[in-house]
């Protein structure tokens, strides 16, 4: 039993160290990969050179089309390696803009599914508000497509995802996590910042990680898959999730029900992790 | 502080837009809807202001909470659902003066990225659905407390003022997570069009549907009303006429990349073979 084990541990394929790219190329069937807008296109920022810092190729975000399954998808995989995957004015209209041809080629008749690999801080803030601009085009291209077919998102690690893009992948139909995710809206830093240390001490893990860890997304109903960072492991989940269809009633749509819990929150104290599960048991979601 | 019982901004504009009428019961004191005519139809106007009581003890000042966004997503939600029979959707107008987002403990664990989904998403389904959707920035509108309330309107309408700002983060903050001071962040900020804070700039992203003066934007009086009620007019006629989409706000001005890469990939999408 021990080799087995030994074994199994040997023939896993990490996807957290993978790139972007690798990533993209990981979850579409063997052959299927192409890229759009690749590296050699050099669509570079047009305001980090300004600033001193040095753009890359692909800005950061890879683009692809191919099958899963055998399902016509478009992937749009963040590179957490660069400016720690934020998002300026290129990278975020590569993601909008893919998502948005998606959605048309749905209404057309041709459906196209979509995976997200979330890896990222939010907007960039050397390009501020086309960050967040582009960030409304990428929820409003969400929205619009799920309606048609599956919009997954994968919060893999280690950058996690922050910032507006947490509310990207708040309106995803569905979304994935392994424990070295992470998913907030606000970085522990700027929460430090802006609120004080005693509210959230930004260089407490196991504090952030009881809150915005993966498992605790997961086991608090804010993710409904809990991946290992294996390779197969992403590739038999999404697979299963993309199966279940467009859901009924989105995650985002179920604000009676997230209301109603509010409602029932213990102010007199200060939350911990118990204290969230206690709330948003699995199981006995509307 | 004595000056912070002051109503807000937003506070200020529903009520003169809405000319006084009352705000639908039954939501809390931090998000004011109220229902009323836009021309000679009836809208819904939805503000978050200051609740200097609220529950939740980082939400005091106006920021966009947990408690909020699921709140927005529930109003636009019920007018969604009211009209969904309806031939013609009625507009909401989203009256924007946001400081931020609440920052907290409380907010992190509670899901509050989930609630703001939760009212993006449902000014994203309103709109999609027809119904017209108008933003109009009246104070700040700042960072995930925008994208929650106002950034998925199919028009932005701005006042043109000093104290109207847009942006991804406040300074100090932005100083901190980027490696800069202040000092870098604010040169900067004065020559990277993006980067800035005031509303002048952020106009030149070809983003606003319009930039609108007016005399008094901190007591707005019934010229100033009349000017902005006729804007919102406008705005509603011309969404009709056009597409769902967020379309309009792509542009040849300080956002060509935007636009450029949407062509690049309608050009690459269909591949023979792909």
């Amino acid at each position: 039993m021990h080799d087995n084990r030994q074994d199994a541990i040997l023939a896993r394929q990490s996807f957290i160290e993978l790139s972007a790219r690798a990533r993209a190329r990981a979850l579409l069937d063997a052959g299927s990969f192409r890229e759009l807008i690749g590296p050699f296109a050099r669509m570079t920022s047009p305001w980090l050179t300004a600033q001193g810092i040095v753009p890359q190729a692909d800005d950061g975000v890879v683009i692809a089309k191919g099958t899963l399954d055998g399902k016509a998808t478009v992937v749009a995989a963040i590179e957490g390696s660069f400016q720690g995957g934020s998002l300026g004015e290129v990278a975020g209209a590569k993601i909008a803009g893919a998502l948005e041809l998606a959605a048309e080629d749905c209404r057309q008749g041709r459906l196209t599914q979509a995976v997200i690999l979330f890896e990222t801080g939010g907007v960039r803030l050397q390009e501020a508000n086309l960050g967040l601009a582009a960030i409304a085009e990428i929820h409003s291209a969400i929205v619009d497509l799920r309606q048609y077919a599956p919009v997954v998102g994968i919060v893999a690690g280690t950058v996690g995802c922050f910032g507006g893009m947490s509310i990207a992948a708040g309106l995803c139909s569905y979304l994935m996590v392994t424990r070295e995710a992470r998913l907030g809206l606000n970085g522990p830093q700027v929460i430090e910042q802006e609120a004080g240390v005693e509210e959230y001490d930004s260089r407490d893990r196991p504090l952030i990680w009881g809150f915005t860890g993966g498992e605790q997304r997961y086991e608090t109903g804010f993710a409904d898959a809990f991946i290992a960072d294996d390779v197969a492991d992403v590739q038999t989940q999404l697979g299963a999730l993309f199966a279940r269809g467009v859901p009924a009633r989105h995650r985002s749509d179920r604000h009676g029900d997230f209301l109603a819990r509010l409602a029932r929150v213990d102010i007199s104290r200060q939350a911990d992790s118990a204290m969230v599960r206690a709330l948003f048991t699995k199981g006995e979601q509307a | 502080m004595s000056t912070s019982s002051q109503p807000t901004r937003g506070a200020l504009w529903i009520a003169a837009l809405t000319g006084g009428a009352q705000p639908a019961g039954g939501y809390p004191a931090s998000v004011t809807v109220i229902d009323a005519a836009l021309a000679g139809e009836s809208a819904r106007f939805i503000a978050v202001v200051r609740d200097e009581n609220h529950r939740f003890p980082r939400v005091h000042n106006g920021e966009v909470g947990l408690v909020e966004g699921w709140t927005i997503a529930r109003a636009v939600d019920e007018v969604v659902e009211a009209d969904r029979n309806a031939a013609q959707k009625r507009p909401i107008v989203a009256v924007i003066d946001v400081p931020s987002q609440a920052y907290g403990r409380r907010e992190e664990a509670f899901g509050i990225h989930q609630a703001l989904a939760g009212a993006a998403g449902a000014y994203a389904k309103a709109r999609l659905a027809g119904h017209p959707v108008i933003g109009l920035i009246v104070g700040k509108a700042m960072s995930g407390g925008f994208l929650a309330h106002g950034y998925q309107a199919n028009r932005l309408i701005a006042l043109d003022d000093g104290s109207v700002m847009v942006h991804a983060m406040g300074k100090a903050s932005a100083a901190r997570i980027t490696l800069r001071t202040v000092e870098e962040l604010e040169k900067f900020a004065a020559t990277v069009p993006p980067m800035a804070y005031d509303i002048g700039n952020y106009a030149t992203l070809g983003l606003l549907w319009t930039l609108q003066q007016v005399a008094s934007p901190d007591a707005p009086g019934a010229a100033d009303t009349a000017q902005v009620t006729k804007t919102l007019e406008q705005a509603l006629a011309d969404i009709r006429k056009g597409p769902r989409d967020l379309s309009g706000r792509l542009n040849n001005g300080n956002r060509r990349a935007s636009l450029e890469v949407r062509n690049r990939l309608r050009a690459e999408w269909d591949v023979a073979g792909g």
